[in-house]
Formats: structure tokens, C-alpha cells, sequence
């Protein structure tokens, strides 16, 4: 079976795209997606420590790690529709108004 | 050698998919690359012995939050496609990325795990059940910050609702 490195490896990979994807993107939306993928990589990291140390409690924060991200989702896109009312868009360079 | 086998063809889809997460021009071919992602990590979660939480995976994540994000994406109707960052930009955000990956890539080659090990293994998994496990966890030791979280909840829903409505 698979080791511990392999999931800890594929975790990263994911982690790193979903970092570059919020560095490089200009859509709050697939910005707001990456944010998903990097939670996901943490929670994959949590799943497989949690089986290979036979410690049950990752997996329990895995369910938190979700919870949080469903509550973000809900408030993140909330945000958007208030957003794209003001600016019809949802282009974050538009997200001007704090810049100096 | 089987199982080592279908883990690097599911990680290769998982990747492909998150790199096309972040590539694709159209928002709902990302958000569709996003599920596929989504998918791929609930076969890890059964492989590595959680299928309460590969179900839980696919129903949260994949059912309810990409249900949302699809539905405000065709809710905005964006006609216009807000292009790339200027290159720099990009270039920057590749180097943060490649240093990222290098950092713990370097930490997971050298480090070593020090932690108690527990009495969960697959024997008991199978014996008892892992919702079980879940749950009696999620009951006992844990039952403090499952009450904290439906606050969260609470909070999270009367945001969402103050935020999106009309103004007054």
C-alpha cells in the first residue's frame, strides 16, 4: 500500500497549485476555488497522519476543516453578489477602495 | 503493486484536474475540474481507511459547496471575461508556488514523525465501524468545539443573509 510520503507529496502538489492559482487569478470565483483545493490539501495531509499514527482526532479535524469551509463559502459568496452589485464585476483589481 | 498502481493513476487525475482548476478561462470548467478534484481525494480518503469522511467529502464538497459556487456563477452571468494578471504577476506567483512546493517537498524528505501512536488500526475499523469511531470521538472528547461550531454556523448564515440582501 501506498506510504505516508506518497499522500504527504500529492498534499503539497495540490497545496502549491492552489496557492499559485490564488496568486496568479484575477476571478474572485476560481480565486475562492483555490482557497477549497488548498483546504482540501491540508485536509488530505490530516486524513493520512491521522491513519498511519492509528490517532483518530485528525480525522476529526478534517470534519471542522469543513465545516469552516462551508461557512466561508456561504459568507465568501455572499460577498461576491454584494460585490458584483456595486462593480458588475468580479474582477479583484477592481477591489480598489482600500488600495493606497 | 495493484493498489500502488490505481493510487498514482487517481493522484495523476487529482493533479491534472487542479491544474486545470486554475487554468481554465470559463469559471464552470473550473469549478467541474474542481469536483473531479474532489472526487479523486474521497478515493484517497477510502484507501486510506475514512470512508465515513470519503461520504461526508463527496456530500459537503462536492454536492452542497460546488452546488453554491455553480449557482453564483450562473447567477452573475459574467459575460466578461476578466483576463490574466499582468506577467509579473504570474511570474511571482509561480516562484511563491515552486518555493512552497520546494519547502515541503525538502520538509517531508528530512523530516521525521514524532507522535504518540494510537489504537485506532483497521482491525478495530472494521470491528467497529469508523462512523462509530467518528462519533463516539465527536461526542466525547470533542463536544465542546462541536458546539462552538454550530455558532459558527449560526454566524455564518445571518452574515450571508445581511450581506446579499437588497440594500435597504
Amino acid at each position: 500500500m501506498p506510504a505516508l510520503h506518497d499522500y504527504l507529496i500529492v498534499a503539497a502538489i495540490l497545496f502549491a497549485i492552489g496557492a499559485v492559482g490564488v496568486l496568479t487569478r484575477r476571478n474572485a470565483i476560481v480565486i475562492f476555488m483555490s482557497i477549497e483545493l488548498m483546504l482540501n490539501a491540508v485536509n488530505l495531509t490530516f486524513v493520512a497522519f491521522s491513519r498511519y499514527l492509528g490517532n483518530i482526532d485528525g480525522q476529526i479535524f478534517v470534519l471542522f476543516v469543513m465545516t469552516v469551509a462551508a461557512c466561508e463559502a456561504a459568507v465568501g459568496l455572499a460577498l461576491m453578489i454584494a460585490f458584483y452589485k456595486n462593480r458588475e464585476s468580479i474582477d479583484v483589481e477592481k477591489m480598489n477602495l482600500l488600495k493606497w | 503493486m495493484p493498489e500502488a498502481i490505481f493510487f498514482y493513476s487517481v493522484a495523476a487525475v487529482a493533479i491534472i484536474s487542479a491544474i486545470l482548476v486554475i487554468s481554465c478561462k470559463n469559471p464552470i470548467n473550473s469549478a467541474l475540474s474542481l469536483v473531479m478534484a474532489f472526487f479523486c481525494l474521497a478515493v484517497f480518503y477510502v484507501m486510506l481507511n475514512a470512508p465515513f469522511l470519503a461520504v461526508v467529502q463527496v456530500m459537503i464538497y462536492a454536492g452542497a459547496i460546488m452546488v453554491l459556487i455553480i449557482f453564483v456563477i450562473m447567477l452573475l452571468n459574467i459575460q466578461v471575461e476578466t483576463g490574466k494578471r499582468s506577467t509579473h504577476g504570474i511570474i511571482i506567483g509561480g516562484v511563491i508556488g515552486l518555493v512552497i512546493l520546494c519547502e515541503t517537498g525538502y520538509l517531508i524528505s528530512t523530516g521525521a514523525i514524532s507522535a504518540g501512536r494510537g489504537l485506532m488500526d483497521q482491525a478495530l475499523i472494521t470491528k467497529v465501524g469508523h462512523t462509530e469511531l467518528i462519533g463516539k470521538a465527536l461526542f466525547g472528547d470533542f463536544l465542546l468545539p462541536f458546539e462552538i461550531t454550530s455558532l459558527l454556523l449560526l454566524a455564518a448564515v445571518i452574515g450571508a443573509v445581511v450581506l446579499a440582501r437588497k440594500k435597504a
